[in-house]
């Protein structure tokens, strides 16, 4: 391992993944936890990304706290494609020498921090939950969920930088914290036809994109919901709540929801005041990605199912019963 | 045509209970199995044998019972398997796991002949980090094509395929030269029955051991002491107490489920 001069490194860098002209909002997230990080180092947040008109997001990235804005401008780069995006971001890496560089744990930015890390033989810790400075030492602590959330671990990366991390959607609030970024641009060369891979054809599922990290309530179903119709009883409920509905991976596998809706370790991870689980057995994948709600109800017709071991109330029963009388009962008690 | 396909042994993820006492994994019992994803990834590279001819290898990092994965990639239909095996490798992080994996390939590549597919589960279920096959395709320098859903063209002659992949909210189909690197998701493929005679190959073909002395392999890049990610604590995360069972008839039960959340409805100003 080639051992770096660590001490020319500074500032925390946090990756602006975009699409269609519009910010991640985990990047925003990740900006915000990024300002608490370089307040604690002692050095500045600052954003970077790279594609086609990206100078436009400097006033959002701004308004998040970003100090500076590093970007790369090129209409090569216009669509995410992973080689040319890498060798532009290290290229700025390696210019301008964060200590930190965070990046949504998207399924974009898991693509591209892997290789990102290699090229810059560099560590990365994925999919992050907690991000902290060691206070004696000064490096970054990734602490991470292995074995499907049952085991966690915190990484550190002591003599290499940046220190990388991806961090999972949702963990982090996005707190406004405005400021005039410096818009820093730098030129890199590359043309279309230095590029090897692609781009045929994107086609969008039709299902629109949810950030369940958004909602204060959400009601979950599970494969116990019998069958795609009665999925419209989760939604009653949540609408009623005033919160959005969510599904099990059994859920999406059997194709009643899209992979949007999920929750779990293969979906999003999710804390809510309140979480109503209506028939989800409560495996380990599933518990992973909801343990950390404020309130779970859970419901179930098997008094053995697991999900009533992190349960607040656990209800024995059809969910398919339980909910619309919660939906009827509710209805009467909050619409005054 | 020649797959290689980098696999890895885990144990069952389903099957992996928590002691809270000790705060440590129960893996007493737990079998060990190819990571699911990367079944997929064999599949798809014995589905190409088929249709196009010429070869699968199978290489797997691991201890000397990983061998037991591979007699299975056998049985699915590889040609060769390598089993990578060395003291050196111990607590290797991702970076130095791709190193290793690069550097085992280039044997496969001395004695097979070159790779025209590279493939990858799209990640482990016990690391779950996803990162060994992006780190492996930039070693490689060759494209990197993740979360693979669907093989939808190869063109030998070209040298070219086309590869669809699921984005957020959507999929791509993108258009790669040949070599490179696919990491694959469950649903592009069915697993099939183990036909009679890859049962038959698997017991007969040996699984090839490769260590650091028989590879040119640099001891000083693996291994947990060259590793630049490091494991500072690894705990359990705190189990959360079972709670209170409500009972009664459905209108008492969502009567007393409402009385227990309206403090918190208030809060959130939904009352």
């Amino acid at each position: 391992m080639i051992k770096q001069d660590i001490t020319q490194y500074k500032n925390v860098w946090v990756f602006i993944e975009h699409n269609e002209g519009k910010i991640e909002r985990v990047s925003l997230e990740l900006l915000s936890k990024g300002a608490e990080l370089a307040k604690d180092l002692g050095c500045e947040v600052c954003a970077f990304t790279v594609g086609d008109k990206v100078e436009q997001f400097a006033k959002e990235v701004g308004e998040y706290g970003a100090k500076k804005f590093y970007i790369i401008e090129n209409s090569a780069l216009k669509e995410y494609r992973t080689e040319p995006w890498r060798d532009a971001i290290v290229y700025l890496i390696d210019k301008y020498k964060p200590e930190v560089a965070l990046v949504g744990a998207t399924t974009l930015g898991r693509d591209l921090a892997g290789t990102v890390a290699t090229k810059l033989s560099t560590g990365l810790t994925a999919d992050t939950t907690a991000l902290d400075i060691d206070p004696s030492t000064k490096n970054l602590l990734m602490t991470r969920p292995t074995f499907g959330g049952n085991l966690m671990a915190t990484i550190f990366c002591p003599d290499n930088r940046p220190q990388m991390s991806t961090v999972r959607p949702g963990v982090f609030k996005a707190v406004k914290n405005p400021t005039k970024p410096e818009i820093i641009k730098e030129k890199y060369d590359i043309t279309e036809d230095k590029i090897v891979k692609k781009i045929i054809e994107k086609v969008q599922t039709g299902e629109e994109k949810v950030n369940l990290s958004f909602y204060e309530v959400i009601v979950a179903g599970g494969k116990g919901m019998g069958k795609k119709e009665n999925l419209k009883l989760l939604e009653d409920l949540a609408n009623v709540l005033g919160g959005t509905w969510a599904v099990s991976r059994k859920v999406v596998q059997a194709g009643w929801a899209p992979q949007s809706r999920q929750v779990g370790q293969t979906g999003q991870t999710v804390h809510p005041k309140i979480y109503i689980a209506a028939g989800i057995s409560g495996a380990v994948q599933h518990v992973a990605g909801m343990k950390s709600s404020d309130i779970i109800i859970a419901i179930n017709t098997d008094p053995e199912a697991p999900i009533f071991e992190v349960a607040t109330y656990g209800i024995v029963g059809d969910c398919l019963q339980v909910l619309p009388k919660m939906t009827e009962m509710f209805k009467q008690k909050l619409v005054k | 045509m020649h797959s290689l396909v980098f696999i890895k042994q885990v144990p069952d993820a389903a099957q992996v209970r928590v002691d809270y006492e000790t705060g440590t994994l129960i893996r007493e019992g737990v079998p060990a199995i190819i990571n699911p994803f990367d079944t997929h990834a064999i599949e798809a590279a014995v589905q190409i044998k088929d249709k196009f001819g010429g070869s699968v290898s199978v290489l797997c990092m691991g201890p000397p019972m990983a061998d037991e994965a591979l007699k299975k990639a056998l049985a699915m239909g590889a040609d060769n398997v390598f089993l990578l095996s060395d003291r050196v490798f111990a607590g290797s992080d991702t970076l130095a796991t791709s190193y290793a994996l690069w550097a085992g390939a280039q044997k496969v590549i001395q004695e097979v002949g070159p790779v025209d597919i590279f493939w990858a589960g799209k990640q482990a279920i016990d690391g779950d980090t996803a990162q060994t096959g992006p780190g492996i395709a930039t070693r490689f320098d060759v494209p990197l094509v993740t979360y693979a859903v669907d093989i939808k063209e190869v063109d030998p002659q070209a040298r070219k395929m086309k590869i669809v992949r699921l984005l957020e909210g959507g999929t791509e189909t993108v258009e790669v030269p040949m070599p490179c690197l696919i990491t694959t998701e469950e649903t592009l493929n069915h697993i099939r029955f183990a036909p009679l005679p890859y049962l038959i190959k698997a017991a007969r073909t040996p699984v090839v051991l490769l260590n650091s002395s028989n590879t040119t392999i640099d001891a000083s890049q693996c291994g947990l002491k060259n590793s630049p990610t490091k494991v500072k604590k690894a705990f359990t995360p705190p189990k959360r107490e079972r709670g209170e069972m409500i009972e009664g008839s459905l209108d008492e039960i969502v009567n007393t489920v409402y009385a227990k959340i309206e403090p918190m409805l208030k809060q959130l100003g939904k009352v």
